[in-house]
């Protein structure tokens, strides 16, 4: 073999051991600090051992958000990645697009109408809600794309997009009842608090299945990145393709809603970081390692959110926006320098 | 006669539209078809159409015996890969990687290439020169080896058809040429049928087997590159006025240079193009005399002289061509002699040059002086 590939192949084993390490110690790290601190065998001990306080805390409150962490953020990434792909444009996400936005509107909506009759909201019907929304305010973007084709402009009507349906939000939490408000704040922001089991093993099926199914896409994706012509000579149903990449991007990006709101820049941030540490776009890798880093970028994003100013916490959002828009600062202008 | 690739009755257009009518191709197998016509004439709709990138308005198009819409993408990814003339934008995509999206009717459901797959793949870059750029990223190489790789891309699918829209756009003259090569050597040694769109008229008539002339809203014309390649028919379709088109270079010249003559070249031989281009160039009109019809000069003299006195080919010049060469020299003040030698049948023109200089014209050796 050639020097080239081994080095290429050196590099792609070399990221996903060192991702892999970080996610061993973030994960670890995520379910040991906190507002009370844990030590290792503390930890062990209260996870595997008779129970307790800290066995309390450990399972009712840091593992799921742990988990959810790990699998909302793998879905944020690959929903950008998917979306990305869809409109051939770097800078496309579920956030910058409004769909996150409108998933968040439909959740409020059906949380104040279930919550004001004083029901609890299954997590099936939040993730359902989510996706009425997000294929909404997908169906207008998808509209926008038709006329207007420049990439930059799509982004900009997305976000406005995302301006409305939010302000929509906030008038239907202004009229929500009082109890619900507190609930409903913290989540429109952003956060990864409050998840019970029952949302976890909701969302490890429904995010599972989805990458699952976006990985066996891998092969199209690649023809696709050649743009549609060329993806259609060599066989690529586009039709059913599109429609694949639009169904799946938005379950993800529902999934995500639903549970911890809207989360900006991980969709955009994570694809970018993942093909410049890989050095290739090769669906067939990215897609798996997308997942990963997106768990990775969630868990230090969520850590930092919990720790950094305990017992107060910040909005996911504002950590990820911190550590997301510089990459994506850095995609745009390497976007210019290419053309 | 059997054909392997077909249309009848074709008809193409956006949006339901029709643009163009009655398409009727008929190429057997192994042969080149080239579409030539003015700009925006259809030529890339009509290639759009018969690679299904575009809907059909009505008609049928036939591979062997079957219409190409009963077939799927995957069966028609068999048969038929193209060249686009859009810009691709990759991201941190190497040639090679580019090439193998070629291998995509092939592979299984993750798209992983076999042993065999990695084969073609090399062998298909080897074939278009491009197997030392593999390892490069496909944005940061030249318009010309970007052209080469998409070739390569396109012959690793193995198809029997292939479809180029305008394959030498970006190409300097020495990839242009190797290009056209290419697709010839494809043709001959491994009978792909080939559908390209050209707007070199020169290169096209040198790599076409057939022709198709696109303008407006049907095929002007179709046949044999010699059908097609006719002064009138392509001064017609190009709608030439200024300039004209001579089949025997396959070139074009500029216009004449307007206005009545005053210089008069003696020339013969192919010792006057140069002169008559630089006088063309500087648009002074000229006459030029006495030339054989079947002299290289005679064919650039015909499109930018104003005036060419001739003689039947082979023939030793006669006295008639001789009296009209002397009465239109009466008419000029300068004599530009390109004749270094003279032999038997174009003696005369020595005598020419020697009544010139008698009747006081100004003899000028370089015709840049002018």
């Amino acid at each position: 073999m050639e020097s080239i590939e081994i080095k290429r192949r050196a590099r792609i084993w070399i990221v996903f051991i060192a991702l892999l390490a970080a996610f061993f110690i973030l994960v670890s790290l995520n379910v040991m600090l906190g507002s009370v601190q844990s030590s290792i065998s503390d930890t062990l001990s209260a996870l595997f051992g008779r129970g307790g306080d800290m066995a309390d805390i450990l399972w009712k409150i840091r593992l799921p958000r742990m988990l959810a962490c790990v699998l909302l953020g793998g879905a944020l990434a690959l929903s950008g990645f998917l979306l990305q792909t869809f409109f051939n444009n770097p800078i496309a996400g579920p956030y910058v697009l409004g769909i996150s936005s409108g998933a968040k509107l439909t959740v409020a909506l059906v949380m104040v109408l279930v919550l004001g009759a004083h029901k609890s909201v299954g997590s099936v019907v939040l993730i359902g809600a989510a996706f009425v929304g997000a294929m909404i305010s997908m169906g207008f973007v998808l509209l926008i794309s038709q006329i207007i084709r420049r990439s930059a402009m799509l982004i900009v009507s997305g976000v406005m997009l995302g301006y409305i349906f939010s302000a929509i939000t906030d008038f239907i939490i202004t009229f929500a009842d009082d109890a619900s408000i507190v609930n409903l704040h913290n989540w429109s922001r952003g956060s990864f608090s409050g998840i019970s089991w029952d949302n976890v093993r909701v969302m490890a099926v429904v995010v599972i299945v989805t990458s699952c199914l976006v990985f066996l896409l891998s092969k199209p994706i690649g023809a696709f990145q050649l743009g549609e012509s060329y993806a259609k000579s060599v066989g690529v149903n586009v039709g059913a393709f599109r429609v694949a990449l639009v169904l799946l991007s938005s379950v993800l990006s529902a999934c995500v809603t639903a549970f911890a709101g809207p989360i900006s820049f991980v969709g955009i941030a994570v694809p970018h970081i993942v093909k410049a540490l890989l050095k290739t776009s090769r669906p067939l890798l990215v897609i798996p390692v997308c997942f990963l880093g997106g768990a990775i970028f969630c868990l230090g994003c969520d850590l930092i959110a919990r720790t950094l100013f305990a017992p107060l916490e910040l909005s996911i959002s504002s950590v990820t926006a911190v550590f997301g828009a510089p990459v994506v600062i850095t995609a745009l202008l390497k976007k210019r320098a290419r053309s | 006669m059997d054909y392997f690739f077909s249309t009848k009755q074709l008809t193409v257009g956006y949006n339901g539209t029709p643009l163009i009518r009655d398409i009727e191709i008929r190429l057997q197998k192994g042969r080149i078809l080239t579409l030539i016509g003015p700009n925006g004439a259809g030529k890339s709709t009509i290639l759009m159409s018969i690679t299904r990138q575009l809907k059909s308005i009505a008609g049928t198009i036939y591979i062997g015996d079957r219409s190409i819409e009963e077939m799927t993408n995957r069966d028609l990814s068999h048969h038929l890969s193209v060249v686009l003339t859009e810009r691709l934008r990759t991201e941190l995509m190497t040639c090679e990687e580019i090439v193998e999206t070629g291998r995509y009717p092939y592979t299984g459901m993750l798209g992983i290439l076999s042993a065999a797959d990695k084969a073609a793949v090399r062998e298909a870059m080897k074939l278009v020169n491009v197997a030392d750029l593999k390892d490069r990223d496909f944005m940061c190489i030249s318009d010309g080896q970007r052209q080469r790789v998409l070739l390569a891309r396109a012959i690793c699918q193995q198809p029997e058809i292939l479809v180029l829209d305008e394959p030498t756009s970006y190409l300097d003259i020495r990839y242009e040429l190797e290009l056209l090569d290419i697709l010839r050597d494809m043709a001959e040694e491994r009978g792909i049928t080939i559908i390209l769109s050209l707007h070199n008229l020169s290169l096209a008539q040198r790599v076409s087997d057939d022709v198709m002339c696109v303008k407006g809203e049907t095929i002007s014309h179709y046949g044999s590159a010699e059908e097609i390649f006719q002064r009138n028919l392509i001064h017609e379709l190009y709608g030439l006025t200024d300039g004209s088109y001579n089949p025997v270079f396959g070139s074009v010249e500029m216009k004449r240079p307007p206005g009545t003559p005053h210089v008069f070249v003696i020339a013969g031989g192919g010792t006057g193009i140069e002169a008559y281009r630089t006088l063309q160039k500087k648009r002074i009109p000229f006459i030029t005399g006495v030339l054989h019809e079947n002299d290289i000069d005679y064919q650039v003299a015909h499109d930018i002289a104003s005036c060419v006195i001739s003689e039947h080919g082979f023939c030793p010049i006669t006295d008639s061509s001789y009296q009209q060469a002397l009465e239109k020299l009466h008419t000029c003040d300068t004599v530009v002699n390109c004749l270094v030698e003279y032999g038997e049948i174009n003696a005369r023109n020595r005598e020419l040059f020697e009544q010139a200089r008698l009747l006081g014209c100004k003899v000028v050796e370089n015709v840049a002086t002018l």
